[in-house]
This record gives C-alpha cells, structure tokens and sequence, in this order.
C-alpha cells in the first residue's frame, strides 16, 4: 500500500487549471519530436509511460496481460511552463496529432503570481467581445437624392494631414491684384504640416520587435511610399533606429518616438548632422493605451547585442522607461518645452505631438496643446492597444476606450471651432476583429485624424497568433514562436522580412479598397470625412447617445 | 432635384421672366415651391436703395410684434410693398406677405456698412427667433436693394398668386428656384435662395459633405451662421466667409469648395497659397453632386460646381442680359435670339463669373486661369 504522503498532489497543479489543454492523439503521433523543440513554453515535453495491456491471440479467447513502456507527450502541470494556447505544435505537426484547447473554466490567473510577481506578458486586454468600434456602422447611404461614387472607378483622395494647421485667419497671405499671395514679410511661425496615408503603423520599437519583423515593416512601408504612391508612414516606438536608417533618404517615412527612458537618442542626436531628410515627425510617449500610467519595459531576455548597441545600454539588463518623463512637472512649461526642443533640434520643420494614453483627463491635455502653437497633434491610445510587456493586471482593468475618449476631444475641439487645427491620432483597438478599415473610417467619422494600427499589422502581415482570449502573449519573454517580438535569431529567422514587407504592402492596399467601399455609398470622395458623424449610427443605444450619434435597431 | 434660373442684366426684368424660364424646365421639378430673390430693384424700390428691405411673411399677431420690435429697435418704415393677392386654389395663402423698407436708427445712420450689415443681421435673427416656433413671424432678407419671396406651391400659379405678372416690380438681378426642399419636412427657411449680408445662392443636389461643414461653419463665431434646414445653405455661407470675412477674391470660393490635388497645385503661380487654403479650409470642402449659382453684395454672379459628380448648369445670353439655368430650355426661354457658340456649360475646374449688369462674362479656370467670351 502506497503510503499517503505519495499520494498527495495536493499542491500541485492539474491541467484543468490552465488555460489551454494539449490534446494529443497517441494514434496519430509518429513521435518525431518536432512539437516539443518548438514550444517556446516547453509545456510539453516527451514522457514515458507504462502501459498495461491485455490482449487475447488465437482462436479462443484467452486474455493475457503484459506491461509496456510507451513513449507519449505530456503537457507539463508548472505554472512557469503553461501552454499558452499558440499552436506552434499544430503548425509544425505533420500528422494533426496534437493541438491546444481552450479550457474556459481555467484558474491561470490564480495561480500565476508565484514568487510574488504578478502576472507580467505581452499582447492586449483579454477582453474578447467586440469592442465599441464594432457596434458601429455607416447609414447615411447616397440613393436617389444624391448618386453614390464609384468605388473602383471615381479618383478618391484618402489622406490626412499631420502637423499644425492654421485657421484662415492666420495664413501669412495678402491680397495683391486681385490674386492671394504667401505674405513673405510676416514673421508668423508656419506649422510644418505633412500629408500621409490617414491609416499609420504605430509606434513598435525595435527591441520589442524582432530585427526581422521591424526590417519587414520599414520595407513595406518604404514600397507604399516609393512604388505604391501612398504615404504610408511608420512610428519607431521607443529605442531608437538603425544609425543607417536615420541617415538614409527613407527617414521621412518615419515618426521618431521619444519616450520617458529616452533609450536610442544618443544615437539619434548624434546622426542628426548627418540625415539627407527630416523625419516625417517626433512623437512624445507620456502614455499608452495598453498599459496606461506605466513606463516602457524592454526586458533583459531581449536585450541582445543589437539592441544593447541601438539604445546604448548593457546587454542582458532589464529596460524598464520610468512612467512618466522626469523632467515633467506641468504640461504648461515642461510638456511646451519639450515639444519646443525637439522642434528646435530640426529647426522647426519637423511636427512634433504628444501620445497619451486615452483617459478622462484627455480634454485637458488637449486644451492645453491647443495653447501650444508648437505642438502638432495630439496622439491617444486607447485601451485595446497592445504592449510588448506589462502587468497583466494594467493590460486588463486599467485604461479608456478609444471611441469615446476621441468623440469628446473633437467635439471639444468644435465647440472652440478649433477642430481642423490640431488633428487627433486614434489608437487602440482598430481591427480587433479584423474590421480594420471600418474601424479606422468610424473613427474619422468620431473625429480623428489619423489612426494608428500595432496589433493588426502584426497579425495580418507576420501571423502574430496572440488574441483576446490570451492566447500566445509571451511577447515579453522573447520566445515568440513567430519571431516577432524576439531577439533569438533561432526564432526571427523564421519571418522573412520580405514576406512581411509584402503583407504590409496587401494589407494597406486592401484597407485602401475598403475605405473606399466605405466612403463610396457616403458620396465621399475628396477629403476624408473626419467628423461625418451623420454617417454612423450605432446598434446599441447607449453608445449612440455616448457617442451623440444615432441609433439603428 | 431643383430647377434654378438666375438672370443678371443691366435693364429692370420683371421676375416672370425668371417664372416663366422654370416653367420650361417643369419636367425637373416637383411644382412644390419657389423662391425668389431680386436685387438691384427698380421701379419705387429704384429710390429707395440706401434703406434696407425686410422681405417675410407673418400671421395677423406676427405683424403686430414685428412692427413694435421694429419700432423699439429704432427702425422707422419709410415704404412698404405688398403684393396684390389673388386667390389660387391650390395656393394656402398665409395672412401677410410684404417688403418694408426702414430708415436706419439715428444712431446707425453714420456708422460704416459693415456695422449697418451686422445690425440688419442681428435684427433679422431676432425677428426669426421671435416667430420661429408658430411661424408668426418669417424673415428671409433685410438688406438693402434685395427682396425675397418664398411660398409653397406651383411658381407658375404662385406668380398668379403675389399678382407678379402685372406687378411694377423689377430688378436687375433674379434668382428664381422652382422647388421645396422635399428632400425634409417643408419649411420655408428651407427653400432656396439663402441669403446673408448682400451675399446669396442656390444650389442644385444634395450636399454629402452636410455634417463637417455645418459644423465647421457654426463654430466660426460669425453671427448669421445659423438655421440649415437645408444642406444647401452652406453654400452661401461658405461664400460669405470666403469673401466678406475673410476677403478673398472670388473666384477663390472655388479653390476652397473644390480644392485642386497637390499635382495640379503646381500649374498655378499662386500654389503656395493654394496649399495652405485647401489645408486651413478643409472642412469646406465639397463632394457634390452640386451646382451652386450666386451673387455678391456688388451684383457679380457667377456658376461654379463640385469636382465630380456635376449637376447641370447653363450659362449664356448677350452682353447685358445673362442667364445661368440649370437646364438648357430654361435658357432659351430667357435668351432665345443668343450666340450658342458662346454657351457655357461649366466643368470641373470652372467658375463662370458675371460682372454687374451682365458686362462681362469671364470663365475662371482653376487649372489655366481666366478666358473672357462675352464683354
């Protein structure tokens, strides 16, 4: 008899307390190995188990028992080693034998702090219901009054503008023979203002993304630009760029994002001399939608040589940017200066905005901006964003949806009469469910600007197998199995930067379509509808009456 | 879709001859309205220019609180038209329609027209204010040297109605539109054309663009940027800020409702400023389908349309006498004995522009410039 001390399990784990449960099939398994070298969790792993068979041979029947060793995967009970449900093992299984399973009665969450530390990972809210974007849709359908626009046929003008815009009343023009004239004598401080794509990338650092996954991006985005004729542009997110990048021609195709950590500007400082172009804008991170109230965080299992040499920091170190910039104190003078100093360092020809997190307080750093003849936009993130690493915890319960937060801001802005002055960026949560152009083109409609897409590009173009509903998100740990967000040159050479430049050239060719398809019925052609709202009805009343837009049932 | 007839010239035309031109093009309209303005008057109006006309209409009570409002804000009538009403069946007539014409208050008599422009306005508003609610009290125009009629109905029976065809009353200027705005519930500050401080127009098609602009315009913090019953009186504000607040020129009006791609920009010697109007000024911008037909507060008329989806509209005539339909037999009802070679049927780029008393027509090109035909 076993004694009861062997017995007792008490205090481990079983399967059903994880998220995502390995079905394996012995029948179909031909034991190659293949699933259990490429879990990056290594919840699985190659076990022996002892077997009891009773078979019977010959004409009667005539039970015999043997005992044999067999050679099985095991999904592995350590709250360190969860599966997290990314099917690397489907994707390299050549018989179908094994898969994860979604196990909705899980209590990973329980459990996942050992040591005392909070559960920490990457990716997005686990929040899989549709989000605000989702319920809304485009009513205002031209029919006989007016004649819908040909989508595939009619010349649409899908852009926007980043930068300062001034008010007619401001313009340095004067009347002369009875044409306009720029007013060269005036000494009123032109905005530099750019016009891009209204659909950008956003900002995702090098050091979060793989060398691989970034090289796939910028190229893409340079064949939008370059071949393509469509302004796509791109932010670095914090980290700074590839020295050859900022002195090459393609910098203008690029938002330069300075964080609170700042990692990356010395380099970027010291290649200022020697760039051929300006960058397309400079981008300040007070906040993010995914994580809002938090700091960057690079942590030390991504902190390889390459990175190490573009931030300027050791390798092997944890990259944690403080929550806030050290120098701000008020927005009035030390957010002003700053914008200012970066002005400054390319001469004033560069738009140089904010991004924060979306929040209740977003009205007020708008307003503020407004009083800054400087500051060139203002960027919110909303709560659907995506991070490479947080606290599960700032991910899932703290944060602003974007929708809202966007309509107050620009019906602020109307109600100053300010609202083709200074653009918004909306961020967070555009395509949660793939609607990535129906989303964005609410928005304008909401009153931005610009959107800005993270998580989607990274699914459309590189297969990112994260999702809502946690499944994969080590993007934290370095092991993405895509080799996305990864400094291990044995996972990125799995992407190929060329297949996802090519990805990033259908996609955003694709969104064009559909925003056109979109725009087409509305009988919107030559300026992007920002602010159209008597184009969208919501299917949800208390979100039309939020969002002071009608409601369709 | 509407039908529109503007006539300028440089005699005094009776404004059936505007009527009569929408009634060639009665197949396009539905005969459920018209609405007349005529500016450069004649007749006893010819007098009276320096004062301004408060064109409306009002119920019995509706005249007795305009008149003491009038009275309390200083405005002394000095003459008063009325039309000779004769009964139409099909015709619901409305207890009082007129044109008064006021002297300013004494303390107004000396300031600047603008400070007169802005009190008319501030007048006008207020008296649309009072009657709003129970309709007692409609105003379309108070403004010098310009009347405006609107009612419900037939224009060729509503002309019978207000005794046009026999009336002494003339202008130099008539922009006649056969239609309510049927596209929303009837509301005669629905009905083109709009007007505001000497600037006015009338538009043919539904303005997808509505919403932005609306909004863009009501935020400006100009007094008079109100109403918008129909999308279509943006147009004439959109025209009023362009050239009254902001002085531009105006065949800029053009450049600001259909902006040129930044490629085309680079024909034009002014494209500096081009780049900056079409970013500052993007809220205005239209996307059709639309022809607009307009007049500034000096007589200058002129045609322009969306960039796309192109309304009809005609322009034509003989120096002193120039129309702009929007359909051609409304033309030819206006000006049969023309030179149809100098016919101008507006396009994309175009902005036809018609000096005061029908001078000089010029075609204002956004690509190549100006092309005179008629002077």
């Amino acid at each position: 008899m076993e004694s009861t001390v062997r017995l007792d399990h008490n205090h481990q784990l079983t399967v059903r307390d994880f998220p995502y449960i390995v079905k394996w099939r012995d029948d179909r398994c031909k034991r190659c190995g293949r699933c259990t070298s490429v879990c990056p969790m290594l919840a699985i792993e190659p076990s022996i188990v002892l077997q009891r068979e009773v078979r019977s041979e010959g004409v009667i029947p005539e039970p015999k028992l043997s005992r044999k060793i067999v050679n099985i995967i095991k999904q592995v009970t350590d709250i360190e080693r969860y599966c997290n449900g990314c099917g690397t093992c489907t994707l390299v299984c050549p018989n179908e034998a094994i898969e994860p399973e979604y196990n909705p009665q899980h209590k990973f969450i329980f459990h996942k702090n050992t040591g005392g530390y909070p559960y920490r990972r990457g990716g997005r809210r686990n929040d899989p219901e549709p989000s605000t974007l989702d319920h809304l849709k485009f009513t205002r359908i031209s029919m006989l009054t007016d004649p819908a626009l040909d989508a595939g046929r009619h010349e649409f003008r899908i852009r926007s503008y980043l930068g300062r815009i001034l008010p007619p009343g401001e313009l340095p023009i004067k009347i002369e023979n009875g044409k306009l004239e720029i007013n060269r004598l005036t000494k009123r401080f032109m905005p530099p203002v750019r016009e891009i794509y209204p659909v950008m990338i956003g900002s995702m650092s090098i050091g979060a993304l793989s060398p691989n996954m970034w090289e796939g991006l910028a190229m893409g985005v340079a064949y939008l630009n370059e071949v393509e004729k469509m302004p796509v542009v791109m932010a670095s997110g914090e980290g700074g760029m590839p020295p050859r990048l900022l002195k090459s021609r393609f910098i203008k195709y690029f938002i330069l994002q300075i964080a609170s950590g700042y990692f990356g500007w010395d380099e970027i400082i010291r290649a200022i001399p020697h760039m051929v172009d300006d960058p397309c804008a400079i981008e300040i991170k007070y906040g993010q939608g995914a994580k809002p109230g938090d700091g960057g965080l690079l942590m030390a299992n991504k902190v390889l040589k390459l990175i190490a040499e573009i931030r300027g920091v050791p390798q092997g170190v944890d990259l944690p940017s403080p929550p806030t910039h050290q120098t701000k104190y008020s927005i009035e003078e030390s957010v002003a200066k700053m914008i200012q100093s970066m002005s400054m360092a390319w001469g004033f020809r560069v738009p140089v905005f904010p991004k924060i997190s979306a929040t209740r307080t977003a009205k007020a750093v708008l307003n503020n901006l407004l009083r800054n003849p400087f500051a060139a936009a203002l960027s919110i993130d909303g709560e659907d964003g995506g991070t490479g690493a947080a606290y599960n915890v700032s991910m899932d319960k703290m944060g602003h949806p974007i929708a809202s937060n966007i309509r107050d801001c620009y019906l602020d802005l109307v109600k100053q009469g300010k609202q083709n002055e200074l653009p918004l960026i909306a961020a967070g949560g555009i395509g949660k469910k793939g609607n990535v152009a129906a989303n964005a083109a609410a928005l304008f409609m909401l009153g931005a600007s610009v959107v800005a897409i993270g998580k989607y590009i990274m699914q459309a173009a590189a297969g990112c197998f994260g999702d809502e509903m946690n499944r994969c998100n080590v993007c934290n740990l370095g092991k993405c199995p895509r080799g996305i967000t990864t400094q291990d040159p044995k996972l990125y050479r799995r992407l190929d930067p060329d297949k996802v430049a090519e990805r990033v050239v259908e996609v955003f060719k694709s969104i064009d379509v559909e925003l056109r398809k979109i725009f087409a019925p509305l009988g919107r052609s030559t300026e992007l509808p920002i602010g159209m709202s008597d184009a969208l009805c919501a299917d949800n009343a208390a979100i039309a009456e939020r969002l002071q837009i009608g409601y369709v049932c | 879709m509407c039908r529109l007839v503007a006539i300028t010239s440089n005699e005094y035309l009776s404004p059936m001859e505007g009527v009569l031109s929408l009634e060639t093009m009665h197949e396009g309209h539905d005969g459920s309205g018209m609405g007349l303005i005529l500016k450069n008057l004649g007749g006893e109006f010819s007098e009276l220019k320096n004062y301004p006309i408060l064109s409306g209409i009002c119920s019995n009570e509706g005249l007795r609180v305009l008149d003491q409002f009038m009275w309390d804000a200083g405005f002394h009538i000095k003459y008063e038209w009325r039309p000779v009403l004769k009964p139409v069946s099909s015709i619901k007539k409305r207890a009082h329609y007129f044109a008064k014409v006021y002297e300013y208050p004494e303390d107004f008599i000396d300031k600047s027209l603008t400070e007169k422009e802005d009190l008319l306005l501030r007048t006008r508003l207020a008296l649309r204010a009072i009657g709003e609610n129970n309709q007692s009290i409609i105003v379309f125009s108070f403004y010098p040297d310009v009347i405006a009629i609107k009612e419900v109905g037939d224009p060729l029976q509503l002309s019978e109605f207000f005794g046009l065809t026999d009336s002494r009353l003339k202008s130099k200027i008539i922009f006649a539109q056969g239609r309510q705005n049927t596209n929303y519930d009837i509301n005669l500050y629905a009905c083109h054309p709009f007007f505001i401080q000497g600037f006015g127009s009338m538009t043919n098609g539904e303005n997808t663009a509505f919403g932005p602009i609306k909004e863009y315009l009501t935020s400006r913090g100009v007094t008079g940027y109100v109403g918008y019953d129909s999308d279509s009186e943006v147009f004439t504000h959109i025209l009023h800020f362009a050239v009254r607040q902001l002085g531009y020129p105006l065949q800029y009006y053009k450049d600001i409702i259909t902006p040129l791609k930044a490629s085309e920009m680079e024909r034009r010697l002014d494209s500096g400023v081009l780049a900056l109007l079409k970013a500052s000024l993007r809220p205005l911008c239209i996307d059709g389908p639309n022809m607009v037909i307009g007049f500034t507060p000096d007589g200058t008329c002129f045609m322009a349309h969306d960039s796309k989806k192109l309304r009809p509209g005609i322009v034509g005539g003989t120096k002193g006498r120039i129309a702009f339909v929007s359909e051609e037999c409304g033309l030819d009802s206006v000006v049969p004995d023309r030179d149809h070679s100098l016919d101008i049927f507006p396009m994309k780029y175009d902005m036809v522009i018609v000096s005061p008393g029908a001078e000089e027509v010029r075609v204002w090109n956004q690509l190549y410039g100006w092309t005179t035909t008629i002077n």
